[in-house]
């Protein structure tokens, strides 16, 4: 019997709505790639509005000098300012790394669900108080009465930082595959040892992002420092139970100021502090990557 | 029409099981439940030294849970209860005042994943003797963990290498050295070659055989051919409904290997080894 040759008769082409289908999809692309330039325009746009207005003064004498004094001439530099955060966001870090990454131990590992719940209540809570009331608490728990000193900015943007750290070693903490926390316990391990030595080990990496994203934020808090350190010399000052000179208050200072000079101080010293900022942004993005390929294969 | 699966071959020639037995675990009567799932009911048998002892039976009938029984790992997880005795050695595994990391010290297990540490190969192995007080001689030590897992040969020269860029086969030797590391005297392996290749599983399984001379081995496989090939003894373990309707595990038959295969007492066993269920 001969072979019949079945009529095809399909078309693949497709008909109005296939045509419809591709206009909602490029639109969808259109408004998502539109989104993100302006996210990317915007920070752009920032950067290069700071970089543009701060760059005249930038020198190393500006970097090395100290503050100048008002109404001479001299430009002077911001030395004391640049080391004064550096001091007080490096006590803050030694008070909120440590206890944060010691909360986010007993919530994963150590918690009972009693005590879980309540905790990171709190610890979420403290995510979204405003700094300028932890300024004010400060303020009237360690500075009225007494004098504005550098601990206790230090102290108030530890609790800006502790629950960044907690929250950030909380999800690496929970990324450690539970394979690792058996193999741990069943070599006859106690839980103290498996955390100590198979779990944190593990986890470094995000934690010490999480720890460089939480002083990135700390170094540019100005509230705290505000009516607690807000008030200081012109030079280097390295005693934290005296006003220690900080970037933020200084460019809030410059920029209230009459003298037009002291605006361009104002943006140069914005320029120093966000390139700052960014740099440990990116190192603590390029940790984060390191640690993702180290870990996961 | 339905392929029937080749019955299982255990004419393979094997050393003939020791004739004087010493019993390292006597489980009577035990029950294992999580909440209120009956993960594992009326399981009494004896576990021997100096063999293999395979548990196979279909998916969800509690050899796992059953198997972590035996090194208590199973109280990490909430709401275990366990019921009836383990003795180990004549002492009650659940009893008062035991330790559960002693009983995890002498009796080690391997899991389905090689789950090695992100550490180096020698970190790897020397972790447990270095906390559990046993920093003597390590070097020897994990030379000797190494050679009894029969990975020394390819790793000697790479000892301070990570773990995580051995193959999966090495990755599972090297959980298997790490567990031989401390010495302990019963080994669990939780089908341990189940994630493997073929290659792989015969070297794990070559293992078995030469790591039972020091040890007393007991695995879960769902491979009846595996357990043809590398176990002394075998128990068949089974879903067990009950008028609810609620199912849970339990021990139907438990023999030397060879008869379990060749001549089930059970119509269940003979079902599963002849392939018509599960």
């Amino acid at each position: 019997m001969a072979a019949v040759e079945p009529e095809l008769t399909i078309d693949l082409r497709g008909d109005g709505r296939v045509r419809r289908r591709r206009l909602v999809n490029r639109l969808a692309e259109a408004i998502a790639i539109l989104s993100a330039a302006a996210a990317v325009g915007l920070l752009v746009w920032v950067v290069w509005s700071v970089a543009e207005r701060g760059a005249d003064l930038i020198s190393w004498s500006f970097l090395t000098s100290d503050l100048p004094i008002p109404f001479s001439p001299a430009v002077g530099g911001i030395a004391p300012l640049i080391i004064g955060s550096v001091i007080l966001v490096g006590i803050a870090a030694l008070i909120a790394v440590p206890i944060g990454v010691l909360i986010a131990l007993f919530l994963e590992e150590f918690a009972g669900n009693w005590l879980r719940v309540p905790i990171q209540l709190a610890i979420d809570l403290m995510v979204g108080l405003p700094s300028v009331i932890i300024a004010v608490f400060i303020f009237s728990a360690l500075v009225y009465g007494h004098a504005q000193n550098g601990l206790a900015g230090s102290l108030a943007l530890s609790i800006v930082m502790l629950p960044l750290v907690t929250r950030a070693t909380q999800e690496v903490l929970r990324l450690v595959p539970s394979s690792q926390r058996e193999g741990a316990l069943a070599l006859g391990a106690s839980r103290w040892r498996t955390v100590v030595g198979v779990i944190l080990p593990a986890s470094l990496g995000g934690i010490l992002t999480g720890s460089v994203l939480a002083v990135a934020r700390a170094f540019g808090e100005t509230a705290p420092l505000l009516f607690v350190t807000g008030i200081f010399g012109r030079t280097v000052e390295l005693n934290p139970h005296n006003a220690i000179p900080n970037m933020p208050v200084q460019i809030f200072i410059w920029s209230e100021s009459p003298d037009p000079i002291d605006h361009k101080r104002a943006w140069a010293t914005a320029l120093v502090l966000m390139t700052l900022v960014l740099i440990m942004s990116l190192v603590a993005r390029i940790a984060l990557n390191w640690t993702r390929r180290n870990t996961t294969r | 029409m339905a392929p029937t699966m080749r019955p299982v071959d255990v004419t393979a020639p094997r050393e003939s099981a020791p004739q004087t037995r010493e019993t390292v675990f006597d489980i009577k009567d035990l029950k294992a439940s999580y909440g209120s799932n009956v993960a594992v009911r009326s399981v009494d048998m004896e576990i021997y030294r100096n063999l293999v002892t395979a548990v196979i039976g279909p998916s969800g009938c509690g050899k796992s849970t059953f198997i972590r029984c035996l090194n208590r790992m199973n109280d990490e997880v909430p709401g275990f209860r366990q019921d009836g005795k383990i003795l180990y050695h004549g002492i009650d595994l659940y009893g008062d005042g035991v330790d559960q990391i002693e009983v995890r010290r002498r009796i080690g297990m391997v899991f389905q994943r090689p789950n090695p540490f992100p550490k180096s190969i020698y970190d790897n192995v020397a972790w447990a003797p270095r906390i559990l007080g046993l920093r003597k001689n390590l070097d020897e030590r994990v030379e000797k963990a190494l050679r009894g897992a029969a990975l020394w040969d390819e790793v000697k020269d790479r000892l301070k290498k990570s773990a995580l860029a051995l193959s999966g086969g090495q990755q599972q030797r090297l959980c298997i050295a790490r567990a031989i590391a401390i010495e302990p005297e019963v080994l669990l392996l939780d089908e341990p070659a189940s994630a493997l290749d073929p290659i792989a599983t015969a070297s794990i399984e070559e293992l078995m055989h030469d790591l039972k001379t020091d040890y007393t081995l007991v695995i879960v496989t769902h491979n009846m051919q595996q357990a043809a090939r590398v176990a002394d003894r075998t128990a068949f373990f089974s879903l067990d409904v009950d008028e609810s309707g609620r199912g849970a595990g339990t021990l139907v038959e438990y023999d030397d290997t060879g008869k379990l295969f060749t001549a089930p007492s059970d119509k269940r066993t003979e079902d599963y080894v002849t392939g018509r269920f599960g």
